[in-house]
């Protein structure tokens, strides 16, 4: 909670004592949002200890964004030729849409939209141009081929970036099914080429990568995007939108949050939480002084359900004892 | 976490925590001349854990995990709650720190210069570190030497010296006062024991210093000394610093001002005596 309250209100950090600071500090880093507090708090009265580590953390994320940008560069000539379109997602898109969620962000991978007709185009030129296979495993790549919205994880042999290529925002089995070609048709041309989705889709597909995929780990990051995309874009539009999409429950959902804990500005319809919600909250919540996660059965809980989402209880039991057969244990 | 230190090494804070008591009192006792970290607020967080809750007093066996972790670090018996705490303190700086650029170098100084080798392990740098410091030199460190970016200057990170196998009796007669550790056989790289830095090496700790010489020492090779281009030296210490690539254009500035502006030598030596002479001899000449 002291992170939430840091981002929201910074300058309430002013007033932390060291063991306040140290707390804030390894439970920022745990959620990957050391640089966007860096960025909040910056000008403001710190202790030099403090304004030491942020300023660490700035300069880091400055040379993320900078890679970041080089790496979807190096995407782009690789996909040039064929003349499918450059789409950015997540984190790349809002550094090179100069957007405020991108300030301070931490940036893993590159993730980039393709139409699904053209996959195998672009899976040709992404490796001509030097990116490999991290997974090797025949399984894992029938599985990704036949089930995920994305190719198997590539890797770039010299600069060791992971490229993910997707051709919908959520894995086939999942019962969402997002409109991908709409939001392809609708993305919006940058200055230099590049391509973003229009700020409606983009915060459906933050929704949807918190909300519907996944097991929330990272959730609190992915939920400062949506807070700062709402706060630059305003709503208009958006439930309509993600009710296209298929994702009204998840945005809803991800309005009520940020409502809830950054104060966002969010439509009359999401303020109030539900019951529902609560569970959510205490898994963003989770991590204690050290930045550990300390509430074991929430995030079992949440486990758990990120799987059940991902695909229907008899494929899941499949694929569980493939998994387990080959010696997998999950962490 | 139940039990909590927290000290600084050089620049840099750390608060350690763990599930047991003794690895936090062995590293008070040993540490109980360093100061805290600035403004009470550590750079980085070091986790010693039982991974599961019986394995605390049940052959316990101690993970080691902070701020940064890598997936498969393998856990020690709480005999070894020291090296734990050690390597958790090693770990957090060669994954986390990027206010300097970091070398896995030795570093002494005298009159403001600074001496830094480096090398792979077993190459002799804890042992000579620990002579040097035996001679009268002010100590910077066994493991790391940070390169400050804006001013190219060399700061301190004079932690505990890690003596291994044969090098632990060298440095015991030639220190016969100094503080030590406990006596850990059977850990990952054999015998290890501590050496606690003088009150002098912990006094000045954050004196940054010049570098005047980068040394390459290998062990266990005739007398021999060669000149190192600076082409080659800063090839060599690309592969010593874990953190040269993360620091960008910062690490490459830092790293060439380095080999241009300092003399490198690779010396090659069959024993401690020998290659403190060796020292001494391209000290004096510079």
């Amino acid at each position: 909670m002291r992170l939430v309250t840091a981002l929201r209100q910074p300058e309430r950090a002013t007033a932390l004592d060291a063991a306040g600071w140290n707390s804030l500090i390894a439970v920022a880093r745990a959620e990957q949002l050391i640089g966007t507090l860096a960025w909040q708090v910056e000008g403001l009265d710190v202790p030099p200890a403090a304004a030491r580590i942020l300023a660490d953390a700035r300069a880091s994320a400055e040379q993320g964004r900078t890679a970041a940008l080089w790496e979807a560069e190096m995407a782009q000539r690789a996909l040039a030729p064929t003349g499918v379109p450059l789409v950015l997602l997540k984190g790349t898109a809002f550094v090179a849409a100069g957007l405020a969620a991108g300030q301070g962000r931490h940036i893993g991978d590159l993730d980039i939209l393709v139409p699904r007709d053209r996959m195998d185009e672009a899976e040709a030129a992404i490796l001509g141009a030097g990116w490999e296979w991290v997974k090797p495993d025949p399984y894992d790549d029938a599985y990704y081929r036949q089930w995920m919205h994305e190719l198997p994880p590539l890797i770039h042999r010299e600069r060791d970036r992971m490229i993910d290529v997707h051709h919908t925002v959520l894995p086939l089995t999942a019962r969402i099914t997002p409109d991908a070609a709409a939001m392809l048709a609708d993305s919006v041309a940058l200055e230099n080429g590049m391509r973003v989705l229009s700020p409606n889709d983009m915060l459906c597909h933050a929704a949807a990568h918190l909300f519907a995929d996944g097991d929330l780990a990272g959730g609190l990051r992915n939920l400062w995007d949506i807070h700062c995309l709402m706060g630059e874009y305003g709503s208009e539009g958006l439930a309509e939108r993600a009710a296209h999409h298929g994702l009204g429950t998840a945005m809803a959902r991800a309005g009520r949050l940020t409502h809830h804990l950054f104060g966002t500005d969010v439509p009359d319809a999401w303020r109030a939480l539900t019951a529902l919600d609560r569970p959510y909250i205490r898994r963003l919540l989770s991590r204690d002084a050290w930045g550990r996660r300390s509430r074991k059965l929430t995030e079992l809980g949440f486990y758990m359900r990120g799987h059940l989402l991902r695909m229907p209880p008899a494929m899941l039991a499949r694929h569980l004892w493939t998994k387990f057969r080959k010696g997998y244990r999950p962490v | 976490m139940r039990h909590v230190t927290t000290l600084r090494i050089g620049p840099i804070g750390f608060r350690i925590g763990s599930d047991w008591r003794a690895p936090i009192a062995e590293v008070e006792r040993l540490y109980a001349e360093y100061p805290k970290p600035d403004d009470g607020i550590a750079d980085f967080n070091v986790h010693l854990f039982a991974a599961r809750p019986w394995r605390r007093v049940l052959r316990p066996s101690v993970h080691i995990g902070g701020d940064f972790v890598i997936p498969d670090a393998a856990p020690l018996p709480l005999a070894q709650g020291l090296l734990a705490a050690e390597m958790g303190m090693n770990l957090q700086m060669a994954l986390g720190q990027r206010r300097y650029l970091l070398l896995h170098a030795a570093a002494a100084e005298r009159d403001g210069h600074a001496v830094l080798m480096t090398g792979i392990s077993g190459a002799g740098k804890s042992t000579l570190a620990a002579l040097l410091m035996a001679r009268g030199w002010r100590l910077m460190g066994d493991e790391f030497a940070l390169i400050d970016p804006e001013t190219g200057l060399v700061h301190g990170f004079p932690r505990l010296v890690s003596l291994k196998n044969e090098a632990i009796e060298v440095v015991e007669k030639a220190l016969p006062a100094a503080g030590f550790g406990p006596r850990m056989k059977g850990t990952p790289k054999g015998t290890i024991r501590h050496l606690v830095p003088d009150s002098r090496a912990v006094e000045a700790m954050v004196k940054p210093a010049e570098a005047a010489l980068i040394l390459f020492p290998s062990f266990g090779h005739e007398a021999a000394e060669r000149p190192v281009l600076p082409s080659e030296a800063f090839v060599r210490l690309t592969q010593a610093s874990t953190n040269y690539t993360k620091l960008a254009e910062r690490g490459f500035d830092a790293l060439t001002r380095l080999v241009r502006t300092v003399p490198a030598r690779a010396l090659d030596y069959p024993d401690a005596d020998t290659a403190l002479a060796q020292v001494d001899r391209l000290w004096r000449a510079l």
